[in-house]
């Protein structure tokens, strides 16, 4: 049963940086280079958006993404921790 | 005071804190000196990795590099933060749970191979040793600018103070030192931004200031300071400052490589791995990297309105003066050769993208020929012979003036006073001391820890190993030195080759040895190889021998992420056709696999298992 949990929890955190991932991907390569020209069209006060997103927005975004794994993560590590040492403790009682 | 006795106060002040926690941290055994006793909290660690990433180049050239490239400089900044993701998701936390002592240690181990341990020392050897190389110069720079010492001697004090804190505390002296200097160093870079923020926009925080409005109503107060940044471009003949893809050698697709490239590299680079060996436990080694990317992106987010700003300034006030009219920092700058001005005959200076801008810089170029240079083109201005200078200059690559001018005369273009200048002098410093130590940790753990004690002599004592260490470390400063007072004349070249390698061989091997219970020994040690031989045969070939980029025209800096995906290739396909790795393997990957708690119990549990 200890590979079960090990599984688990080993695909909740491929889940996790999945999402993470893309949206870094999106950040940083979709908004700041491939869709750069694009949003250069719409302005956020006195900046074009496409090079806001180059100079300033993607790396704000990169920030924010590492927090929120950090945060998740480590709650997800306590979690599945606890059960490991729940069934082990269980085993060991048998 | 003057600008110089103020800087011998800051930068004697800062030396005597680096030299004081140097002493307070000395240690006494190897887990000390290669990973500070894993005892770093995370906060520290993140604001010691950030000293630890940002260069002498981050600090001085970096806003400057973006000044002249407007939006394509965005490269870097996002090249260079975006790393932080990768290394947070895909590596820190396992590093951390595998738990020894070097970048190495982990791919000899999970790889069960000498060979790819000996690969690895000498990536993480050469890696650091090119781009420590650039770090003394820069000591010497800083030194020989800001209080005309001589460069060489420049480079032989901050060798000293490297030398002494470096075999001192090693792992643990250098974190604690970096913590001191990334407060320097970001107090240095800040203060002059903030302040020719509110001089030009009346906003404090530079990143608002560079997307508001101009002040100044001479120069037409009201217009947005970017679109007025555009309009002179446009004046001048230079591409558009926002617009994307304005030139064809930053075109889509080589921003993007170049972007990943340096991404993947950062995320390679050994001696920012290493500093999450430093911290308590996996919890701890998640939130330092996120700590490290939020110290970093202190700069990193400034340094773009830094340059915006500095850009406008530069040419509005400078554009069309004469001799007498020109501000005081120019004629200070235009001693070092990072500015110089040819004019055509009109006393009136013209910068512009045209024939007929008449702003240089000294470059590479030696000084007696630009001193010959300049008094010819006198000579013509005074029509007795001589010679314009200005075709020459041009056909050089000179035009313009040199990036480094950007962060280094802000101060005074914003007209601080003397004391902030001198700050900028130990800002420098830190920024080129605090990267250079970590450099040099990696050289003398690959060569004391994996070369020596792993495979050389692995019965060798904690005592001897903590001696090859330091002698190792004493060694590389030396070494170090001696390539900042003879620099090889590729300095920048060597850098791309730096991230294209750190790319194309530790990134793949470490995500690959995570990641996938399949691979083994030869796939990831072909694809290394392929990696690094590919990438490496590339960028000589065109930097050093005239080879065009055949690669659809892919740029030497961008030509790491095809190295890498090539690494991935390789291995992945021969996967099918190599044997598993074998089941104590398996178990090293489950270990670092295995979710760890939080807790008293489980610290005792991971302190036991080291």
């Amino acid at each position: 049963m200890k590979d079960s949990i090990a599984a688990r929890y080993w695909r909740t955190n491929l889940k996790i940086m999945a999402v993470l991932l893309l949206i870094w991907a999106i950040a940083g390569f979709g908004l700041g280079i491939i869709g750069a020209p694009t949003l250069n069209q719409i302005r956020l006060g006195g900046f074009p958006l496409g090079f806001w997103f180059a100079q300033q927005g993607s790396i704000i975004v990169f920030v924010l993404l590492i927090a929120v794994y950090a945060a998740l993560m480590n709650r997800v590590d306590d979690r599945y921790h606890r059960e490991l040492q729940e069934e082990r403790s269980g085993e060991a009682g048998k | 005071m003057s600008v110089s006795a103020w800087t011998y106060l800051f930068v004697g002040l800062s030396f005597s804190l680096y030299l004081g926690i140097a002493w307070r941290s000395r240690v006494r055994d190897t887990r000390g000196f290669f990973v500070a006793g894993r005892g770093v909290p995370a906060m520290a660690n993140g604001m010691a990795t950030a000293a630890d990433w940002m260069s002498a180049a981050s600090f001085i050239s970096m806003a400057g590099l973006i000044s002249m490239m407007g939006y394509s400089g965005g490269v870097y900044l996002m090249g260079w933060t975006g790393g932080y993701v990768l290394l947070a998701l895909l590596l820190a936390p396992y590093l951390r749970k595998f738990g020894k002592f070097t970048v190495p240690d982990f791919i000899g181990d999970r790889y069960d191979s000498n060979i790819a341990r000996v690969v690895a020392v000498l990536c993480a050897v050469f890696i650091s040793f090119v781009y420590v190389a650039g770090q003394m110069r820069g000591v010497g720079v800083v030194f020989s600018r800001f209080l005309e010492v001589d460069i060489n001697v420049g480079v032989i004090i901050g060798m000293a103070i490297v030398f002494v804190y470096a075999t001192l505390g090693g792992m643990k002296g250098i974190t604690w030192t970096q913590v001191a200097q990334y407060w320097v160093l970001i107090t240095a870079f800040l203060v002059p931004a903030i302040a020719i923020s509110i001089r030009l926009t009346g906003h404090a925080l530079p990143q608002v200031g560079m997307g508001a409005e101009l002040l100044d109503s001479a120069s037409g107060g009201g217009v947005y300071l970017l679109d007025k940044l555009n309009q002179i471009h446009a004046d001048l003949g230079f591409a558009s400052y926002t617009d994307a893809f304005a030139s064809q050698r930053w075109n889509r697709l080589n921003v993007g490589l170049t972007a990943l490239a340096l991404m993947v590299g950062t995320a390679g680079l050994p001696h920012v791995l290493v500093r999450f060996y430093t911290v308590k436990n996996v919890k701890a080694a998640r939130w330092s990297a996120f700590w490290a990317l939020f110290f970093i992106s202190m700069l990193y987010l400034t340094a773009p309105a830094t340059a915006a700003f500095a850009r406008y300034y530069m040419i509005d006030s400078l554009q069309g003066q004469s001799r007498q009219e020109l501000p005081a920092w120019f004629e200070s700058w235009e001693q070092t050769g990072l500015i110089a001005w040819f004019d055509d005959g009109d006393n009136r200076l013209r910068y512009s993208a045209g024939d007929d801008n008449e702003v240089f810089r000294s470059g590479s170029m030696a000084a007696a020929h630009m001193q010959a240079l300049a008094t010819s083109h006198q000579r013509w201005l005074d029509g007795a012979g001589g010679e314009d200078a200005r075709p020459e200059l041009r056909e050089a690559g000179l035009s313009g003036p040199d990036r480094d001018i950007i962060v280094l005369a802000t101060p005074e273009m914003a007209g601080l006073s003397a004391w902030i200048i001198a700050l900028m002098a130990a800002g420098g410093l830190a920024a080129a001391l605090s990267t250079a130590s970590g450099l040099l940790l990696v050289v003398s753990s690959s060569v004391a820890h994996d070369l020596y004690y792993r495979i050389i002599n692995p019965q060798a004592s904690e005592a001897k190993r903590l001696a090859v260490g330091r002698a190792t470390i004493g060694l590389a400063v030396v070494i170090a030195g001696i390539f900042g007072i003879y620099p090889p004349g590729f300095v920048a070249e060597v850098v791309a080759f730096a991230f294209g390698l750190a790319a194309a061989s530790f990134f793949p091997a470490l995500v690959m040895g995570i990641f996938s219970r399949r691979v083994g020994t030869v796939p990831a040690v072909s694809g290394m190889v392929i990696g690094i031989g590919f990438t490496a045969a590339y960028i000589i070939g065109n930097r050093f021998f005239g080879m065009p980029a055949w690669c659809f025209g892919i740029s030497a800096q961008a030509i790491g992420s095809v190295g890498m995906l090539l690494n991935f290739a390789v291995a992945l396909l021969l996967v099918p056709f190599c044997k598993p790795p074998g089941p104590a393997v398996q178990q090293l990957i489950d270990r670092i696999r295995e979710p760890e708690g939080s807790g008293p119990g489980v610290d005792i549990e991971t302190a036991a298992g080291q």
